[in-house]
Formats: structure tokens, C-alpha cells, sequence
């Protein structure tokens, strides 16, 4: 086999990298927000439950939370898990797993806001989900670019523990060929691509992080 | 006494009262920072507020603008009751609908500005009337030109806050309380954050007010400030109100034991 086609074998797992980097990012945020609400909410219970699910997300290993969402469906409800659902599980663990880090580090975003700014917001009449979106949330994000961006470009790497659930992305597929090979080149051009990828991010974070450089 | 004196002359005035305040009590935790107190303020009324640091100013302009709720007391702007005591002697306020109108009435301008970083001055000024009184986004901004023009912020509609010198970012701050259309104002120690030489550009503005007859309660240090232009001086000490009357007298002519001894401190102001 040669070297092209060992990098088109890698570039076929480069895709469903991108697709779980992709869709992570894009549920995890959200619902990261959801979280770092939920912990700071002032209903005790939920404020405790989340304390505790973000306890478990942060400190149990993602490739186990991966296989526990994998197979919960056929230990909990005894459904046949199809191939379909590799993918959706991947997507849920990766989510909720990276909803906990982003969860936290909104927290911290969001409680660094002056309590000036809510007063300001509240005498002016502003309710609170207005307050929350107009005055909270532009200053949090700012905030939270650097952590965010550590987080992101740990993700790209963490893609490759979808192999814990079988589920064939770049890093799979240099393993695979790698043994059949017995030669450890296809790993190091994977190596190339995430290295590749992770300047992209830091790249586009930069210009996020510079595109709020208006305001202190 | 002083409490009784103070009814009387506001029942014989004939001027529309537009805020009071009465009976308020307050406290945290074990501190009672006010202690049944009351303030009614007129029409196109000017008062300042003095006392020494700790006595009790800016949770009085913070009940009074509900960004504390009071124990005790009842509030009241324009005849509307925002809060009354229950029958147990609490305080219990009106409906979010209300309180929502009710914040209508008043502007606060705090000490160290609390601007909107991330807006643009002149979004600072639109933003609520726009989002909150919903009114029409072109006659907002036009009126925010015109009150950055008199705030003499001409040109800086575009700017960040944070590219404005202090005391331009509190005429900003002024200006976006004003945009609301208030019918008064509070001020919690608009220039003690402010360098020396920019305080006189902040009084200017107030002082110009004043003259249109805006109706404003102003905690401040500045006392040749507060004996110009207010109409009404209350000097507060411990959570009470101490003594309260014509600026002439309460801070040239002092009766009190208390309020001379604040008084002297600012002998060196040139104010005797
Ligand atoms: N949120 C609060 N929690 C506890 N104590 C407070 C709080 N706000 C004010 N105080 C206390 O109330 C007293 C009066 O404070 P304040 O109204 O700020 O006085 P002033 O504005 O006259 O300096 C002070 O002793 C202050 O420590
Ligand atoms: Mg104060």
C-alpha cells in the first residue's frame, strides 16, 4: 500500500473526526449554557443535581462515559443497538461530557459580570432573561475565549476515544492501517492532520478572541 | 419632631409630590442600617443627601430605586404605591407589572458609572427605551443625539466606554437615564470616582438640570455643591436623619451637635 493511499484512508477518518469535533461543539455550547444556569440556579435542588452530574462528567473517564451511554440502551431498556447509533452516542457522550467543562467555565464567565452591570440592566427595567442575553452574555463570552479555546483544542484530540465505542474516526483508521502495515508512519500522518487541524482552531479562536478586542 | 415637621410642610405646600418614601426600615443581618425614616420629595425639588460614610445614603437611594427591598416602609412615586407594610408591619411590594411601570419614573446614576462596556455610547442610551419602553427606534436614537449634544459628548456617539475619560463616561451614564424620560433622577455620589478636575464637568451637568427644573435626590461630598444647588439638604448619621432643612441652614447654620462635627471637616473647602 502505498503512501497516497494511506493518507486517502486517513483523510476518510479525518471526516468523521471533523463530523464529531463539528457537532460536539455545536450541542455542547448550548447546553453548557443550560448547566452553568442550572448551577447557579437558586432552586437548591437542581443547583445540587447539576453540582453533582458535573462532578461525575469531570471526573469519571470520557471513553467510559462513551460506552455507558453506548450500551445503556440494551441494559436499561433492552433495545438492539444498530450502527446508527454509534454515531448518535458519540454525539451525546461528547456532548454532555464537554457541556460540563463549558458549563463551568460559563459559570465563571457569567459571575464575573459587576454586579453593577445587573444593577444598571435592573433600573433601566431590562427583565432578567433581557439582561441575561443583552448585558451577561456578550461580557461572558469575552471572558471565556481563552478557557474555551484550551477546551476546543482539547477536543480535537479527545475525538480519537470514539474508538472506545468502535466508532472508526482518524485515529481508528491510522491504527488499523498501521497494524496491518506494521509500520507506525500512518500514525505520525495523523499526528500531522490533528496538529494541522488544532492550528485552524487556535487560528479562528485568535480572530474571535481580536473581534472583541472593542470592549474591556 | 423633626419627622412632624417635615408633614406639615409638605401638606401646606402646594406642590405635587412625586416620591416618597416613609417608615422605611432596613436592615442586614443583625446591622439595621435604617431606622424608620422618610423622605418626600417635590416637583422639580432638588435634594441632597450628606453624611458621613456607613450612615445609611446609598441603601436609602437603593430601596428607594428597589434595588433593595425594604423591611419595612411604604413607596410610592407619582401617587402609585410600589410598596406598603402588610398588616404585620411588612413591606410588600406591587406586581412585576407594576414595579415595571413604576421603574419608569425614576433614573439612578451610580458612582462608578456602570456603563455597558460592549455597547457603543449611543446604544447605551437606546438600548432600553428601545427594548424596554419599545419605542420607536428612530425617534430614540434622534433624541439620544440631541441629549449626547447637550451632555456635550458631540462625536462620541460611536465611541466605547472605555475610550471615554471618566467624567465623560458619567455624562454618558447621565445621558442614558435621561433617555429614558424620567420624571426624576437619583444620584449616588456621581464624582467620587472621578479625579478632582473632572467632578466640575459632572456638577455642570446636574447643575444644568437643576436650572430645567428636573427633580433629583443627590448623594454627595461635595457640600459648596449641594448648598448651591439643592433646595432641600438632609444630612444623615447612623441611619437616621439627623437634621434636614434649607441648605442655608443645614450646612452654614447648623443645629445639631452631629452635623457641625461632620460639617468641620469640610471647613477647608471654603465653605463658612
Ligand atoms: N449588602 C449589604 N450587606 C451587608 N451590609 C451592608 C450592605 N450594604 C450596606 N451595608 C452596610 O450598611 C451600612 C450603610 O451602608 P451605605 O448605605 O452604603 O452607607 P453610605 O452610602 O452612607 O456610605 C454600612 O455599615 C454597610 O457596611
Ligand atoms: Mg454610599
Amino acid at each position: 500500500m502505498g503512501f497516497m493511499s494511506i493518507v486517502q484512508q486517513i483523510i476518510g477518518g479525518f471526516g468523521t473526526t471533523v463530523f464529531i469535533f463539528f457537532f460536539t461543539l455545536l450541542f455542547s455550547m448550548p447546553l453548557g449554557i443550560l448547566f452553568a444556569l442550572a448551577r447557579m440556579s437558586r432552586f437548591k435542588p437542581l443547583n445540587l443535581l447539576m453540582q453533582v452530574c458535573i462532578s461525575i462528567l469531570r471526573g469519571t473517564p470520557l471513553m467510559l462515559q462513551l460506552i455507558v451511554v453506548f450500551f445503556m440502551p440494551y441494559y436499561v431498556f433492552g433495545i438492539k443497538l444498530t450502527t446508527s447509533w454509534r454515531v448518535y452516542a458519540a454525539l451525546i457522550g461528547f456532548s454532555v461530557n464537554y457541556a460540563a467543562y463549558f458549563g463551568e467555565i460559563f459559570r465563571a464567565g457569567i459571575q464575573a459580570v459587576p454586579v453593577g452591570q445587573h444593577e444598571a440592566a435592573e433600573v433601566l427595567g431590562f427583565t432578567k432573561a433581557q439582561t441575561f442575553w443583552k448585558i451577561v452574555f456578550p461580557q461572558m463570552v469575552k471572558r471565556v475565549v481563552p478557557p474555551v479555546t484550551n477546551e476546543v483544542i482539547t477536543l480535537v484530540k479527545d475525538t480519537s476515544m470514539a474508538f472506545a465505542i468502535a466508532y472508526a474516526e482518524m485515529f481508528t483508521m491510522a491504527k488499523q492501517v498501521a497494524a496491518a502495515q506494521s509500520n507506525i508512519m500512518p500514525l505520525f500522518v495523523a499526528g500531522v492532520f490533528y496538529y494541522v487541524f488544532n492550528i485552524v482552531v487556535a487560528w479562528i479562536m485568535g480572530k474571535v478572541e481580536k473581534s472583541l478586542d472593542y470592549f474591556q | 419632631m423633626q419627622q412632624e415637621n417635615m408633614m406639615q410642610e409638605n401638606t401646606n405646600n402646594s406642590a405635587k409630590c412625586l416620591f416618597s418614601i416613609c417608615n422605611v426600615k432596613k436592615s442586614f443581618h443583625d446591622l439595621t442600617v435604617l431606622h424608620d425614616i422618610s423622605v418626600e420629595v417635590d416637583e422639580g425639588e432638588v435634594v441632597a443627601i450628606i453624611g458621613p460614610s456607613g450612615s445609611g445614603k446609598s441603601t436609602l437611594l437603593r430601596c428607594a430605586t428597589m434595588l433593595e427591598t425594604m423591611d419595612s416602609g411604604t413607596l410610592t412615586y407619582l401617587g402609585e404605591e410600589a410598596a406598603r407594610n402588610d398588616s404585620s408591619g411588612k413591606a410588600v411590594y406591587a406586581s412585576p407589572a407594576d414595579l415595571r411601570r413604576i421603574k419608569g419614573y425614576f433614573g439612578l446614576v451610580f458612582q462608578n458609572f456602570n456603563l455597558f462596556p460592549h455597547f457603543s455610547v449611543l446604544r447605551n442610551l437606546t438600548e432600553a427605551p428601545i427594548h424596554v419602553q419599545k419605542r420607536e427606534k428612530g425617534e430614540v436614537e434622534a433624541e439620544a443625539r440631541e441629549l449626547l449634544r447637550k451632555m456635550g459628548l458631540e462625536g462620541k456617539e460611536n465611541s466605547y466606554p472605555q475610550q471615554l475619560s471618566g467624567g465623560q463616561q458619567q455624562r454618558v451614564a447621565i445621558a442614558r437615564a435621561l433617555a429614558m424620560n424620567p420624571k426624576m433622577l437619583f444620584f449616588d455620589e456621581p464624582t467620587s470616582a472621578l479625579d478632582p478636575e473632572l467632578t466640575g464637568e459632572i456638577l455642570k451637568v446636574i447643575r444644568q438640570l437643576a436650572e430645567e427644573k428636573m427633580t433629583m435626590v443627590i448623594v454627595t461630598h461635595e457640600m459648596a455643591f449641594a448648598r448651591d444647588v439643592a433646595d432641600r439638604v438632609i444630612f444623615m448619621d447612623g441611619g437616621y436623619i439627623v437634621e434636614e432643612g434649607r441648605p442655608e441652614d443645614v450646612i452654614s447654620n447648623p443645629r445639631e451637635e452631629r452635623t457641625k462635627q461632620f460639617l468641620s471637616r469640610f471647613s477647608d473647602q471654603g465653605m463658612q
